[in-house]
């Protein structure tokens, strides 16, 4: 893992600390993701996050906030001091994303199965205005679970959405134990492709492969593109990894820190 | 009132380009003027409501006006989650306009009879909710809602209602209109129930009892101060609504006399809180729940001889 997966992570190991609490496992699962996406591949401008052409994010999976917010802070949209006191009274920063509150953040999103039907709209609405913004929405794998995910899905592929991307953090666990066995995705490519998008699949935590992936957009003409990212729940902190215990923790206490600090120096 | 309406919505968008029409799967050929004219804000998106609501959001949050028409009853009660979060939340401009709000698809049973809708959506924060009486005061309300800067519920009746709405009396949402004066009773109605109760303060007349009739078209934000002055001048205040008795009109009334010293009787005339039973026409259903002109005098009359 290079230094700055590792840096990111850090941000969020801070935000736990801070906060005593969080999910983790999804966090871990989308640093690369988050990362690439802000680096590499998003037009925003931190100092007008309400520029009219920028592209638009959406975090779907909205309890995996805790890396937005460090890749957020980070990239300037807010001072990084916002994140050592997230969920605490009088914090700007909750266990999930709003609004109204956090620069940088396009939609209210925790209560799964939303932001597709969200970015679909904001993506029609840049194409009435004929303006360059793509709008990119991070879905989970349990979140694919809602059927109003399919519902956008279906919709944005009778419009033929060019300009939206949703990226699907497939790191194959839910909050009660493996996505097959829980609700089994697969043939999960297949679905959106008979939906009518454009699908590619990717390590979700190969910075350069996300990098060679994005910059194809879209994956094919006149059809929305959708990114299927295989993740590790919990990459980075070895005792966590694959396991769903680790999902959420509301409360996360010294020894947790330490360990998974340590945990991020080995990997 | 549901042609005025979605008539309205084309109306509406050839004066603004903001406006966009969001439909689930309607009737063959409805707007078809507008989709031939302005196909690009002309949205016919298939039995997908939930997700029509949250692209709604998305489309509000760039700038434009998305009114919705579908089925009240799966606006409300499926949609819930996602006119909470996507809409209100954000106080977004979208507009719902509810077909076959309360009793109207009584032929099709329980699952298509919105009597909590009000009630539902009352208890969300930004959203407001108007029940117009007739299609004239639709056409108001239609013109009214493109400045209404969050979320509107529109609740439509069957069409074909009696007009006793005046132009001259004017509209804004929130804002009562008082219909008739009198002393002794205050009928407050919502909807076409707003026409009962006229009629049945007309039959009150008759029995050497005076009846003011406020038409509460905006159940949300209720017009409170309209309610307290008409709590001042009468004895008794009497709501009458198409809606279960709990969460629609008759409890926001109760609601704002339970916070005033000195308040007046309420009798709340609303479906008991049970799922309709029976088909018929809307008129059979409201019957058995006593919401008829006669329904209505009676209770009053009880009320008042109860105060004797």
């Amino acid at each position: 893992m290079d230094d700055r997966s590792k840096y990111l992570r850090r941000l969020v190991i801070d935000a736990l600390e801070g906060g005593g609490r969080g999910h983790i496992g999804s966090s871990m699962s989308l640093v690369e993701i988050l990362r690439v996406l802000y680096d590499d591949v998003l037009d925003v401008r931190p100092d007008d996050p309400r520029w009219p052409d920028r592209d638009r994010c959406i975090l779907s999976k909205g309890h995996g906030c805790l890396t937005w917010y460090a890749v957020l802070a980070d990239k300037g949209f807010f001072p990084k001091e916002e994140l050592l006191r997230q969920c605490r009274a009088g914090a700007m920063l909750g266990g999930h994303p709003e609004r109204a509150h956090i620069p940088g953040v396009e939609a209210s999103t925790g209560s799964l199965g939303h932001g597709l039907s969200i970015g679909t709209g904001m993506a029609i609405a840049a194409r009435m205005q004929k303006r360059p913004s793509r709008v990119f929405v991070i879905t989970g794998d349990g979140e694919l679970d809602e059927g109003s995910v399919w519902e956008a899905a279906m919709h944005a592929g009778k419009h033929r959405l060019e300009n939206l991307v949703a990226l699907v953090d497939y790191n194959k666990l839910q909050s009660y134990g493996p996505v097959k066995e829980v609700l089994d995705l697969e043939p999960l490519a297949d679905k959106w492709r008979a939906f009518g998008w454009g699908v590619k699949e990717v390590d979700g935590h190969d910075v350069d492969a996300l990098r060679a992936q994005l910059s194809t957009l879209p994956f094919e003409a006149g059809k929305p593109s959708v990114l299927i990212c295989h993740t590790v729940k919990g990459k980075g902190f070895d005792f966590a990894e694959h396991q769903a215990t680790w999902h959420h923790k509301a409360r996360v206490e010294a020894p947790d820190v330490a360990r998974m600090r340590e945990a991020l120096e080995r990997a | 009132m549901r042609q005025v309406a979605v008539n309205m919505v084309e109306t509406l968008a050839r004066q603004d380009d903001r406006v966009v029409f969001i439909g689930s799967d309607l009737g063959p050929g409805l707007l078809k003027n507008m989709k031939a004219d302005m196909p690009d804000r002309f949205f016919m998106e298939g039995v997908a409501e939930q997700h029509i609501i949250g692209m709604a959001a998305g489309m509000a949050m760039e700038g434009y006006i998305p009114y919705i028409n579908t089925i009240a009853t799966f606006l409300t009660r499926r949609c819930f989650d996602q006119i909470a979060i996507d809409v209100c939340l954000e106080n977004l401009p979208v507009r719902l306009i509810a077909s076959g709000g309360g009793l109207v698809y009584a032929p099709l049973g329980p699952t298509h009879l919105a009597f909590e809708d009000m009630g539902l959506l009352r208890t969300l924060p930004n959203m407001a909710i108007a029940a117009p009486v007739d299609a004239p005061e639709m056409e108001r309300l239609m013109r009214a809602s493109l400045d209404w800067k969050g979320p509107l519920y529109i609740r439509l009746a069957k069409g074909g209602d009696p007009v006793v709405s005046r132009a001259e009396a004017g509209f804004a949402i929130g804002k009562a209109i008082a219909m008739r004066q009198g002393g002794d009773v205050t009928l407050i109605g919502t909807g076409i129930m707003t026409g009962r109760a006229l009629a049945a303060a007309e039959q009150l007349e008759t029995q050497g009892i005076s009846a003011s009739v406020l038409h509460m078209h905006t159940v949300k934000p209720l017009d409170d101060a309209a309610v307290l002055e008409a709590a001042a001048g009468t004895g008794l205040i009497v709501t009458v609504e198409e809606h279960t008795r709990i969460g629609g009109l008759g409890s926001a009334v109760a609601e704002l006399l339970a916070e005033t010293d000195g308040a007046p009787r309420l009798l709340r005339l609303a479906l008991p809180d049970a799922f309709p039973e029976g088909y018929g026409s809307q008129d059979n259903l409201l019957s058995l729940a006593g919401l008829t002109v006669d329904g209505i005098t009676g209770a009053v009359t009880k009320a008042l001889e109860g105060r004797k």
